[in-house]
């Protein structure tokens, strides 16, 4: 999933200077599984912002919805009868969520208030950590499973660096290594051998490197 | 021989090679690099320049490395695959070839977290052992990675890191092994305090024949004082500093512990040299270069052949 953490509320609290009334919007997906931007997350901050501006002396009037989806037009359709009664909009969805939103209504400000952080997966309650970064040509067929390019903090490709003590990483004892991992890992698949397969050189061209990225879907458009 | 390299014909000579380490300044300072050299000079065959070394901005090893050959000493130039990305490494190999250096070392290089500017991006467009894979292509096959032909090819001569007391250790044989795979003509390990670990790895080394296929100089870097003997062994992650060491180093009074360190350096290098397929020594004696002549000296890699 998409995983993202709430913005400090001074933070949000500037970008909606001067507005008397906002639309505050999550989403039901990624956002509200991580627990930052779903329904409950939602009347937590509208809540907040209202007795954060009380404190300012001003009257702000938040009105609550969540999406099923912020990154799909079909369900940001449905701020349409909302959006001309607002001043702004702030998401409470991913980046994705929040541009979408923008794309829809040209003429109402939008301001996201997560900041998003990365696809990860839960460790347990409470805690999430990076597992891809969207390289669009994946190797963990190579690497047991363990994806190099998001959980080395150096993306080594073909091995642990020097650094890696303890199945911790050089940076951090609250890092697991990647290639520590990936090493227990072909163990127990009994494939040690082919850590020895060079991995070439990525060609980023599948990932950020070509731009923007887009998928044409020829059977679906 | 592959290359013009003098650490190459050294190596090949069968004569133990040694190398020194200039880490260039924090500054626009000429002079600190010539005279690190000049202290160098004559003692080592050739003389590593660090790049970025610990991710702090220091004059760039190509830069340092061009001083270095102005003085007629043999830079060993360092690139990490932190800072630059694949056209900015291989416009810079070709720079360097153009200047005479002839001799790399790749690297992927420590965490910016480690540094001043933890803030930046690191690049690792390739990792290290890519990096080999890319020199000996430039070299061997006269081709940029991306496939397309150099006019004159630089012929370096490849080398890289090797620490065989980092985790996993059981990896740390086939780690070797998937860099002369890559093409890597020499190591450098990691400095050396636990001699019985680095045995126990050269003896899996040796097992698999790679001492025949790689030159590997045993890295070795005296300890100025108990107190560097402890921040290495509990805070620099990758070195293993056994507590012997530590214990000897702290049982002599403060002013006679740097002279100590030297003695283990010696004492280090004599048993190193014993051991089946070391190859030579990279002597890192940090911001300590005026002692690399009395350890080579008294180490008895005194004088350095002439090749
Ligand atoms: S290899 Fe690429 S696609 Fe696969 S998990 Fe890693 S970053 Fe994601
Ligand atoms: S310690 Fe492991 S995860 Fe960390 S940079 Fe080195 S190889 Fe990558």
């Amino acid at each position: 999933m998409i995983t993202a953490e709430r913005k400090p509320m001074d933070e949000i609290m500037g970008m909606i200077d001067g507005c008397g009334r906002i639309l505050l919007v999550g989403c039901n997906e990624c956002v509200t599984v991580c627990a930052a931007g779903g329904r409950k997350e939602v009347a937590l901050l509208a809540a907040g912002l209202q007795m954060a501006s009380m404190k300012k002396g001003r009257a702000l009037d938040v009105r609550e919805m969540t999406l099923e989806r912020q990154c799909d037009p079909e369900y940001v359709e449905e701020l349409a009868p909302h959006i001309d009664q607002v001043d702004a909009v702030v998401s409470m969805a991913c980046g994705c969520g929040v541009q979408e939103v923008a794309r829809r209504f040209k003429k109402t400000p939008v301001y996201p208030a997560l900041n998003t952080k990365f696809m990860g997966a839960s460790e347990g309650p409470g805690i999430w950590a990076e597992r891809c970064q969207g390289c669009g040509d994946c190797l963990l067929g190579l690497t047991g499973g363990i994806c190099p390019i998001a959980r080395c903090a150096k993306r080594l490709m073909n091995g642990p660096c020097g650094g890696s003590t303890n199945g911790k990483c050089e940076i951090g004892n609250d890092v697991d290594c990647a290639w520590h991992l990936i090493w227990e890992r072909m163990k127990e698949l009994g494939i040690e051998d082919r850590y020895e397969d060079v991995i070439a050189a990525k060609d980023w061209r599948t990932g950020r490197g070509n731009g923007p990225r887009k998928i044409l879907r020829e059977d679906l458009a | 021989m592959k290359t013009e390299s003098v650490l190459e014909k050294v190596l090949a000579s069968g004569e133990l090679a040694v190398t020194g380490e200039c880490g260039p300044p924090r500054g626009a300072l000429p002079e600190v690099v010539q005279e690190k050299a000049a202290m160098l000079k004559g003692y080592v065959d050739a003389v590593n320049v660090t790049d970025n070394q610990t991710a702090m901005v220091r004059m760039s090893s190509f830069a340092a490395s061009v001083f270095l050959r102005q003085m007629d000493l043999h830079p060993v130039f360092q690139m990490v695959t932190r800072d630059r990305n694949r056209l900015a490494i291989q416009g810079d190999i070709i720079g360097a070839y153009s200047h005479g250096i002839n001799t790399m070392l790749c690297l992927s290089g420590d965490h910016p977290k480690f540094g001043d500017h933890a803030m930046a991006a690191n690049v690792h467009d390739l990792d290290s052992l890519q990096l080999i894979q890319t020199v000996r292509g430039m070299r061997d096959e006269g081709l940029f990675q991306g496939g397309a032909e150099i006019k004159n090819p630089p012929k370096m001569f490849i080398g890289a890191a090797a620490n065989p007391f980092a985790d996993p250790f059981e990896l740390r044989v086939a780690r070797l092994a998937k860099k002369v795979k890559a093409g890597v003509d020499f190591v450098q390990t990691q400095c050396i305090y636990n001699i019985d670990k680095f045995e126990t790895w050269m003896e899996g080394v040796r097992e698999r024949g790679l001492h025949e296929q790689v030159y590997i100089m045993a890295g070795v870097t005296p300890m100025k004082s108990a107190g560097m003997a402890r921040y290495m062994k509990n805070r620099v992650p990758g070195i293993d500093v056994p507590d012997e060491m530590v214990k000897r180093m702290a049982g002599v009074p403060k002013d006679k512990q740097a002279q100590e360190g030297i003695d283990i350096c010696i004492e280090s290098i004599e048993r190193l040299r014993q051991i089946e397929g070391v190859s030579g020594f990279h002597i890192m004696a940090i911001e300590w270069e005026e002692k690399v002549p009395e350890i080579v000296k008294r180490a008895g890699l005194y004088p350095r052949p002439q090749v």
